[in-house]
């Protein structure tokens, strides 16, 4: 099954990313963004990184994970490379998500050839039908 | 989508949405028949609608002629707002808060740079870190990050990047005193950290220039513009990941204490100016907004020393001005016929006060402001003056540059970097960049026409001609 899917947009960047569960779907989006800045298929996962984080909805539940990815890569110097093991919970109030982050640090064998800024909630869609789809543009 | 806006002709350059449904007040867009065909293929329009929707705006949710979709408001878009009754948004600001430009004039003609040319772009490429995940040249400790949130381009100059002169030059002198460096988080400041003194990716760029033609000659001899050849330096860049962080944090912030409900566009979330939340958002965009400033000290620092090494003088690198394109400030301007204190935000937009303003250097309160708005890379650039109209007309503000109107994706299915390199070179412009795929993103073909920008602007009063630039050194993040 095709994990993710670039969409044209004229400012930024814009993708689709798909699953069989919202873990799955959130999962693929996460390599979809990390495919606007680098190959992740060309990663070695050599280093982890667990994260956790809390949305008040599924909508920033998306948004702040995907938020990791960015974060990891401009202070850490990790290129995502796969994600392991992602669990979202229903919480008292919205829901939690964790998952192990799979990567390498950034040296000259990489090329990074795109700056995502931030994760938007613009034209920001999670649908359901048979499996999910979760849709997200990135300020570039 | 924005076909569905009802939009009218009202006078020259000038369309009006009228007030309907939830809007307080109308939208107002300045824009020629050609810049609207553009406008009105994406969510320009329907964007300009929604913030006419929030609360405490005054007057007019105004549209600038080089407009395109944003996040929220519209890029090109300016809203001001009661300070008691009216709101502050990241939305309204964007996610690389002061992304802005600063110009330096030097007293260097064409004919003095022509045969060093390569070597001094090649030399500031070396000294200036770009591109993607390219860390700065200082380590810096927390306690001296949050220093420069609090001192903004104050620190740079205290330690010894750039001239006091320099600060007189700079929208708010350099540095916000609203500021505070408590209400930035740690992640912001984490990004923060590695990227200072660096010019980023993406549309962000340094260029030496020449002036191409002079428009009005009492102003450019007031901005030190001397005539045709005289050769500038440009810089253009933001915050970095120190701003976007800041704005992503707030967003989830008011999410948080407000809710989502309600709102037109989750993008358009929004606090109280004078709630917790607003205030938290204000200080610590103010503090982004100072990074910012110390950024393009640091870099045109390091521009002036590579001069002086290469061409054996920096001496007559005066700063002309810098201008903030993103940006939410407190002003007083004219609304419901009195004076009063309005938190204006621009999104892609530049302030152009005009000649009197006391929040412009004492050396220009004859003239208006510099107003400096870069072309696409490896076109003209444009150095227009504030005027009093556009006070009126759009609380003094007009364009910040060309604006896209290709995608990314597309520009680099149908440009070549190496190609574009080229053609560059045999029109006499030297391009370096860290990524061809970057510079194939960039090409000018992807871009709004910055000349019929600035025409607009001008025949509206929205800012006055005074110079046009064209690079002869480009250097790309």
């Amino acid at each position: 099954m095709e994990r993710y899917r670039i969409l044209p947009h004229t400012a930024d960047g814009k993708f689709q990313a798909y699953g069989g569960t919202l873990e799955e779907a959130f999962g693929n989006a996460a390599l979809a963004l990390a495919s606007l800045m680098w190959d992740w298929s060309k990663v070695a996962p050599k280093t982890r990184h667990f994260i956790h984080v809390r949305g008040i909805d599924r909508e920033q539940l998306l948004v702040k994970f995907l938020g990791e990815t960015v974060y990891l890569f401009e202070t850490r110097r990790f290129l995502l490379a796969k994600v392991d093991g992602l669990r979202i919970r229903p919480e008292f109030e919205g829901f939690s998500l964790e998952a192990l982050l799979g990567g390498d640090a950034l040296d000259g064998r990489y090329e990074i050839y795109g700056d995502v800024k931030a994760v938007t909630y613009h034209d920001l869609k999670i649908e359901e039908c048979g499996g999910f789809t979760v849709q997200v543009v990135v300020d570039m | 989508v924005s076909a569905a806006v009802d939009l009218r002709k009202i006078g020259d350059n000038v369309w009006e949405i009228p007030k309907e449904g939830e809007m307080r007040v109308p939208a107002l867009v300045y824009s020629s028949a050609r810049l609207l065909e553009d406008i009105r293929r994406d969510q320009t329009l329907l964007q300009a609608r929604n913030v006419a929707c929030l609360p405490g705006i005054e007057r007019m949710s105004y549209v600038m002629p080089d407009a395109h979709q944003g996040y929220g408001f519209p890029i090109g878009g300016v809203a001001a707002f009661d300070l008691d009754g009216g709101i502050i948004s990241p939305g309204g600001v964007g996610y690389d808060i002061n992304c802005g430009v600063r110009l330096l004039k030097t007293d260097y003609t064409e004919a003095d740079v022509s045969a060093k040319r390569k070597e001094l772009l090649a030399e500031i490429f070396k000294e200036v870190p770009a591109g993607v995940g390219k860390g700065g040249v200082t380590k810096l400790s927390r306690g001296v990050l949050k220093e420069i949130l609090v001192k903004g381009a104050d620190w740079a100059v205290e330690n010894g990047y750039g001239r006091k002169e320099d600060l007189e030059r700079t929208e708010e002198c350099g540095r916000m005193r609203d500021a505070s460096a408590e209400d930035v988080t740690d992640r912001a400041m984490e990004r923060g950290i590695p990227q200072l003194g660096t010019l980023g990716s993406g549309n962000h760029f340094l260029e030496i220039q020449k002036v191409h033609e002079i428009f009005d000659e009492a102003a450019a001899r007031a901005f030190g513009i001397r005539g045709a050849g005289q050769v500038l330096v440009m810089i253009h860049c933001g915050s970095r990941g120190l701003g976007h962080q800041v704005a992503t944090d707030h967003i989830e912030a008011m999410e948080n204490a407000f809710g989502v409900k309600g709102l037109p566009d989750r993008e358009l979330v929004h606090a109280p100016f004078r709630s917790e939340e607003g205030q938290r958002y204000y200080r610590s965009m103010c503090a982004a907004v100072n990074y910012a400033f110390a950024n393009r000290q640091m870099i045109a620092h390091w521009v002036r020393d590579v001069f002086a090494r290469v061409l054996g003088s920096s001496g007559g690198m005066d700063q002309v001005y810098d201008v903030c394109h993103n940006v939410a400030k407190v002003e007083v301007h004219e609304s419901g016929g009195r004076s009063k204190k309005l938190v204006v935000h621009r999104k892609g937009a530049t302030r152009s006060f005009g000649p009197g303003r006391q929040e412009i250097p004492g050396c220009y309160r004859s003239v208006g402001q510099p107003v400096i708005i870069p072309g696409s890379m490896g076109t003209s650039s444009f150095i227009l003056a504030g005027t009093a109209e556009a006070e009126a007309l759009s609380f003094g503000s007009t364009a910040h540059g060309a604006g896209r109107v290709m995608s990314r994706h597309e520009a680099i299915r149908r440009f070549r970097g190496e190609r574009i390199r080229d053609d560059l070179a045999r029109k006499g412009i030297e391009l370096r960049s860290t990524s061809w795929k970057g510079v194939a993103e960039e090409a000018s073909e992807a871009y709004k026409d910055v000349d019929e920008v600035v025409r607009v602007s001008h025949e509206l009063g929205l800012g006055r001609l005074v110079a046009k630039v064209v690079p002869i050194g480009v250097m790309k993040g």
